[in-house]
């Protein structure tokens, strides 16, 4: 429903303000930047009105002098409505509020981790109350052990009910609640354990004080005013979440939700999260290596980028090996140095071809690829093959809002305000849909759908062309069974009744097949005239970007390699060991004259290597990235940490320079370059503000102004101040001086505001609460669908799938904790990771007689493979499942065939 | 004199079967309703005057007309009995419950009828033995008799209704908590608006109708709205369940023509205080209404004319508090009680009523400081009507409030003494 925006004139404390009448009272005087405190009203939990803080004056006219207390966040706005928060009876009330709150809570703040960005604390400030009266006992409670990423510490909690609401009501998670009653209310687990929602890391930033903290952090303790801030993007899977990550003595301590209404919004998922610890491992190559008969010794840089210079130089054949885990930047100058018919995107082709056909669907296509924030306003979602909450965690969570759209309406009808969700959620219940998932196995997103399927790639595939066809009978018919046909009825009927339907698929079955199935139903749907989203999940940070850069792959490279002379392979960011099968890349690897890879952590690729040169994570480079979307976006160096690891593109650029004393181009100039040579590209240069930006004269400061002990960090080394480090390569300072106010979206480092210390300070940097960045959020999208597409997948209809005998056809599964092979080296997400299994379907299994946990012995490419057997995760007859990416499944290409009766080994 | 609700109450303790219900008259007043439109029913209710009898005193009429009719409405539609009576001091829909379950039936029924609803339940409290099973034996005796499920009483109208025993909370009695506590939910209050009429249980209309005031339906279908009206002395119309409990001659509960003065009720009925106490002031409607004085005493007991003294009628259940027990000690009484009740939703309930019943406590243990008086005055405000998420706390605050306006010598007399002057 489009919204109606309908302005309403209103006093406050006797000025007339123009405001937003479907919004609240709240809402509304927080974007016109009054403060007015608030905490269990949250711009996207909305309002349920439990702690009354938001208390202001209501009058019924102008001669009413008394005026009647209300809660502003349950308060509809009204044309010619008086109100007043700076009436004394309101803000006697506010402060009554709090000392309440505070009857209970701890005077811990010296010692608590959410001290100095503790929303209690701002709030408690504003209404001004400071002397405690209550003089009897506070109450106390046992704390849980919630498992590696969160600590919590119930004492503190002023019961504003935000946790349980994003939990259970937002996220779909089971295992939080509320217990017991009056001043006793306990928010745990039923037991302590490990939270098992995907997103319990947001509890951190939604709890308004210290109850739910992040235990990383907790594990390196640092203030809020003490950390060196970048905004950045989430390398952990391709939706390309913006964060901010926080560094002080040379390691990263967090990483919080940066706000981007396009993207991510409030929230992250836990691996983005919590999987940031690999950057601090005490394993980082911190200076470039030298490989001497296997033994690997620090080198000279200078040295090294002279030796590898001339090994580039004389090489007769050179190959280049990118990274969809890098940066464009970096993938470029790589592509620079090795020439571009050297260059390979450093994927398996079956991986990189699917990332092209999405790209051309984007590109071609006339369907819009939707941003996270579109898709939560979707009323009706079919997902094809995705096991979403795996592999692309946070775009679940705005399916999980999109699924109680449709319900919604009813409460709309009922005249209850979009605003009021108490209201709203008595009435819809729990009800969700229309919400239809086919996949290959039973996933989490099932407990909303409406109906599930569970089935082989291809007949997932022949669902899509089925429902396609009863959309349009002019499509070519699929030969379903009744129940098949039945189901592509009831979806077909579901997303031609929809405002917004949405159409989800992506790579991760290997599927083209599959990709095409959605495209073709999104085109139909489009046809028909309906506002149809189309949304691809593709595996990494930077699949898309390094798509767009190469179509050669790494089969092609191997082979290259294997032809004539021996090449000299330079290899960014990425264990080849990862990607293609264990024989095949010892055999690249050993026959190639020179190794030299860039890389952040020892793996089994930089073991073979000639050189290593140590890269710099997300946290110590500058870069662009283009996520699933088609959105190119920025993220920026956190610090300048104090050894050799740089941005693998500074590096590149080392050793491209034919003088080595000339200067090196900044990092404007090599993206430039890089626009220049891929005029689709061209928006990349645009996306954020250049390095010469200025907010007057001043850059943009990474430290608040509030750090502390700049002087004495390393005064038992040096006593004097060593001079910060300045950045030529954006207008953002390693420095706490600068610009204090708001800088651009896309280089605001931190958030904070006079009186506003927590995370909640967002609100500042609206254009109004809940909405978008001042001055637009950041990145630009590459892509926008073209009004006739000459695509046309319709006749590209798999046959449907047969078993052979005892053959059965295995497919990657995915992991939240696991698949991400850098986040599983993070110690708090490796407490998650599972071990590797093989599932089966429980029919296929039974005849071959294999129970739970057999180990099952099989090979692919050579490889052995001994795992135990996992059933009923719902795989369908002649479909088994493998998890990708784990410690000991690393390598496999999916999908394989494999025969039980063959493999059995007790 | 009338007695429309307890008429035929037996003085036995048992209940009125349903073949002694229906001699003396029962269920034809239901078979009447059926040939009624159900938006006539509605109407005659609302003529009548009949007010919610569970304390909050909503025309009964003006909340089933907010229901909305016919064939686009939303469905199903539920009618739910409030007979979770928790509220101190208060045993009247005990009497109706246990002593003519059927008469509550029939009100159920016939109110069902009016707005249309499939199903019904009768929300009992926990504590409520006999009750539950008058109420669970009725209920199969009905089934039995066609006046429930399908073709009632040869009608086209069919209801279901089922007994649910609550587990024991005072909020169960909320209506809008008391829907949560009914879907298996915490027994938190509802945001309001919308309210039950729109969306009430499961998100369904639904209407929520205490006990006493269902049971006067049957009777006002068959003797008309004015038959009703006359009933009271005043224009409030009907008669009322009054109790009385604490040092009186005769404690009990009469049915008497709403606004009987409470003078009447107290030296009449209940036969004045017993010998050696004095009547030092009186909660009129249960624990959650405001004191009154001996100066009160002739009032009229009906809605309006309590309310202009400054308390409520409540559920129209006296306490009476004598010159021999300690009003600061009542007082904590009652405010631990709200303090263990409060459902721990908003801020001034949850965290203002444990810290009240603790100073109430200090000030008895003879540990009082005269700024806590300060604090006390402070409570009553912070936790007034509109502050607070639903009308918990607030009430909970009238018996504070007016016995710091009444008694504030007492509370002072604790704090100068250090102990309790009546211990």
């Amino acid at each position: 429903m489009p919204l109606e925006i309908i302005m309403a004139k209103v006093y406050i404390d006797n000025k007339l303000y123009e405001v937003d009448g479907s919004k609240n009272m709240l809402e509304n005087c927080l974007s016109l930047g009054l403060n007015l405190p608030y905490f269990c009203w949250h711009p996207v939990l909305r309002s349920v009105g439990a702690c009354r803080q938001c208390a202001i004056l209501k009058y019924k006219d102008d001669k009413d002098t008394k005026g009647k207390l209300i809660m502003a966040c349950l308060e509809p706005v009204a044309d010619n409505m008086r109100i007043s928060i700076e009436a004394p009876e309101a803000h006697l009330f506010r402060a009554s509020n709090i000392e309440a709150l505070m009857v209970n809570h701890p005077h811990d703040c010296p010692v608590c981790d959410e001290g100095g960005e503790c929303h209690l604390q701002d709030m408690t400030l504003m209404t001004g109350h400071n002397y405690r009266r209550y003089r009897f006992k506070k109450r106390t409670h046992n704390n849980q052990y919630l498992g590696p990423f969160i600590n919590h510490e119930m004492n503190r909690c002023i019961q504003c009910y935000r946790c349980v609401r994003f939990y259970k009501d937002y996220a779909g998670g089971k295992d939080l609640d509320v217990f017991s009653s009056h001043d006793d209310v306990y928010f745990g687990r039923h037991e302590q354990g490990v939270l098992e929602n995907e997103f319990s890391g947001n509890l951190v930033e939604v709890c308004p004080t210290g109850v739910f903290t992040d235990k990383t952090l907790k594990k390196h303790f640092t203030r809020k005013w003490d950390l060196t801030d970048a905004p950045s993007i989430c390398h952990q899977c391709a939706l390309g979440c913006n964060i901010i990550a926080g560094e002080r003595y040379g390691s990263i301590r967090r990483i919080l939700t940066r706000f981007n209404g396009d993207v991510n919004g409030y929230f992250l998922c836990d691996r983005g999260r919590f999987g940031y610890e690999y950057v601090n491992s005490d394993q980082r190559i911190q200076k470039p290596l030298r490989n001497q008969q296997g033994v690997f010794s620090n080198i000279i840089t200078v040295e090294a980028i002279q030796e590898i210079k001339e090994i580039t130089k004389s090489a007769k054949k050179l190959i280049g090996l990118g990274s969809p885990s890098a940066s464009l930047e970096s993938n470029f100058l790589l592509r620079e140095l090795v020439g571009k018919d050297n260059f390979y995107a450093g994927v398996p082709a079956r991986e990189g071809k699917l990332i092209r056909l999405v790209i051309e669907i984007l590109e071609k296509g006339k369907v819009k690829t939707l941003c996270l924030g579109e898709v939560k306003d979707c009323d009706a979602v079919f997902i094809l093959g995705e096991d979403i909450t795996n592999t692309a965690p946070l775009l679940a969570l705005y399916l999980r809002q999109a699924a109680k759209n449709k319900p919604g309406e009813q409460a709309k009808a009922m005249h209850i305000p979009v605003w009021n969700d108490a209201a709203t959620k008595e009435v819809v219940q729990d009800a969700t849909g229309p919400f239809y998932v086919a996949s290959v196995h039973t996933t989490k997103l099932d407990e909303i759908a409406t109906r599930t399927f569970l089935a082989h790639p291809d007949n997932i595939a022949r669902l899509g062309y089925a429902i396609a066809r009863q959309v349009d009978d002019r499509l070519p018919a699929v030969d379903l069974d009744e129940d098949g046909e039945t189901l592509a009825g009831e979806i077909a009927a579901a997303m031609l009744s929809a405002k917004k339907p949405l159409i989800v698929a992506g790579s991760s079955l290997f599927s083209e097949t599959i990709i095409q199935s959605a495209a073709n139903l999104a085109f139909v749907l489009k046809d028909k005239g309906k506002d149809v989203g189309l949304v691809y999940v593709i595996p990494e940070v930077n699949s898309m970007g390094l798509s767009l850069l190469s179509d050669r792959y790494l089969e092609e490279a191997f082979e290259k390699a294997g032809q004539d002379s021996a090449a000299t392979v330079v290899i960014l960011e990425n264990d080849l060991f990862q990607r293609m099968d264990k024989t095949a890349t010892e055999v690249f690897l050993k026959q190639a004259e020179k190794v030299i890879a860039l890389d952040y952590l020892p793996n089994l690729t930089t073991a073979h290597a000639n050189y290593i040169l140590p890269s710099g994570t997300f946290a110590e480079a500058d870069g662009t990235v283009i996520n699933n979307e088609g959105r190119a976006q920025r993220f920026y160096q956190v610090h300048v940490p104090d050894n050799e690891i740089r941005s693998s593109w500074k590096w590149l650029q080392e050793i491209l320079k034919d003088n080595p004393n000339s200067q090196t181009k900044n990092f404007d100039a090599v993206t430039r370059s890089l626009a220049e040579a891929f005029p689709k590209l061209e928006a990349i240069a645009t996306i954020a503000p250049s390095s010469d930006f200025r907010e007057g004269t001043q850059k943009i400061p990474r430290e608040p102004h509030r750090y502390s002990g700049r002087t004495s960090m390393y005064a038992k080394i040096n006593v004097s101040e060593p001079q910060s480090p300045y950045d030529f390569d954006s207008a953002l300072s390693f420095t706490m001086e600068g610009y204090g106010a708001q800088p651009p979206a896309a280089i605001t480092p931190f958030y904070w505001s006079p009186g506003w210390n927590s995370v909640q300070a967002i609100n500042k940097f609206q254009i109004e609460v809940g909405g978008d960045l001042h001055g637009g959020n950041p990145g630009k999208r590459l892509f926008e669908p073209l009004e006739d597409s000459g695509l046309d997948y319709s006749k590209n209809i798999p046959s449907a799938f047969s078993q052979n005998q005892e053959e059965v056809q295995v497919m990657p599964l995915y992991h939240i904790f696991g698949s991400g092979e850098l986040s599983a080296l993070s110690p708090s997400i490796k407490e998650r990771v599972p071990n590797p299994y093989i599932s089966l379907n429980d029919d296929d299994a039974a005849k071959a007689g294999i129970s739970e946990d057999t180990i099952l012995q099989f090979s692919n490419n050579g490889q052995i493979f001994s795992l135990p057997v996992k059933l009923h995760m719902g795989l369908p007859k002649g479909v088994a499942g493998v998890p990708k990416g784990l410690e000991g499944t690393a390598g496999i290409h999916f999908p394989f065939s494999i025969h039980l009766n063959n493999h059995k080994n007790g | 004199m009338e007695k429309p609700l307890t008429q035929h109450i037996k003085n036995d303790h048992t209940w009125l079967s349903l073949k002694e219900y229906e001699a003396v008259g029962g269920y034809q007043h239901l078979r009447k309703a059926l040939k009624l439109n159900p938006q006539d029913i509605t109407k005659i209710i609302k003529d009548s005057g009949l007010k919610g009898r569970g304390g909050a005193g909503f025309s009964t009429g003006t909340k089933w007309e907010l229901v909305s009719l016919g064939d686009q409405s939303p469905k199903p539609k539920y009618f739910i009995a409030n007979a979770d009576e928790m509220e101190p001091g208060s045993f009247k829909d005990r009497l109706l419950l246990e002593g003519n379950p059927h008469q509550l039936i029939e009100g159920i029924i016939i109110g069902a009828y009016a707005i249309q609803a499939q199903f019904s339940f009768v929300f009992l409290r926990g504590a409520y033995h006999p009750a539950a099973k008058a109420i669970t034996r009725a209920i199969e005796e009905s089934y039995q008799a066609g006046y429930l499920g399908e073709h009632i009483a040869g009608s086209d109208f069919k209801l279901e209704m089922s007994l649910h025993i609550s587990q024991g909370r005072y909020m169960c009695g909320e209506e809008t908590a008391l829907l949560n506590a009914l879907e298996g939910k915490r027994a938190n209050p509802r945001a309001k608006p919308p309210y039950p009429a729109l969306s009430g249980l499961f998100g369904k209309p639904t209407i929520v109708n205490n006990v006493e005031t269902l049971s006067n339906v049957p009777q006002i279908i068959s003797n008309g709205a004015d038959w009703f009206m006359n009933l009271s002395k005043t224009g409030e119309g009907g008669t009322k369940l009054y109790g009385a409990s604490g040092r009186v001659k005769n404690p009990g509960l009469w049915e008497l023509p709403l606004g009987t003065s409470l003078r009447e009720i107290l030296e009449e009925h209940a036969g004045g205080m017993q010998e050696g106490y004095q009547l030092k002031g009186l909660l009129p409607g249960g624990g959650s209404t405001d004191f009154l004085t001996p100066e009160h005493l002739d009032v009229p007991m009906d809605y309006a004319s309590i309310m202009k003294v400054g308390s409520r009628l409540g559920t129209g259940t006296i306490i009476v508090l004598d010159d021999k027990t300690c009003p600061v000690g009542m007082v904590g009484n009652l405010e631990k009680f709200f303090a263990q009740e409060s459902c721990g939703w908003c801020t001034p309930c949850r965290e203002g009523l444990p810290w009240t019943a603790k100073i109430l406590d200090s000030l008895e243990a003879g540990n009082g400081k005269m700024e806590d008086l300060d604090i006390l005055k402070f409570q009553t405000h912070y936790m007034a009507p509109g502050h607070t998420f639903c009308a918990l706390a607030p009430g909970a605050m009238e018996p504070l409030q007016s016995a710091l306006q009444y008694f504030r010598e007492d509370f002072e007399r604790h704090i100068h003494e250090h102990k309790c002057p009546w211990k």
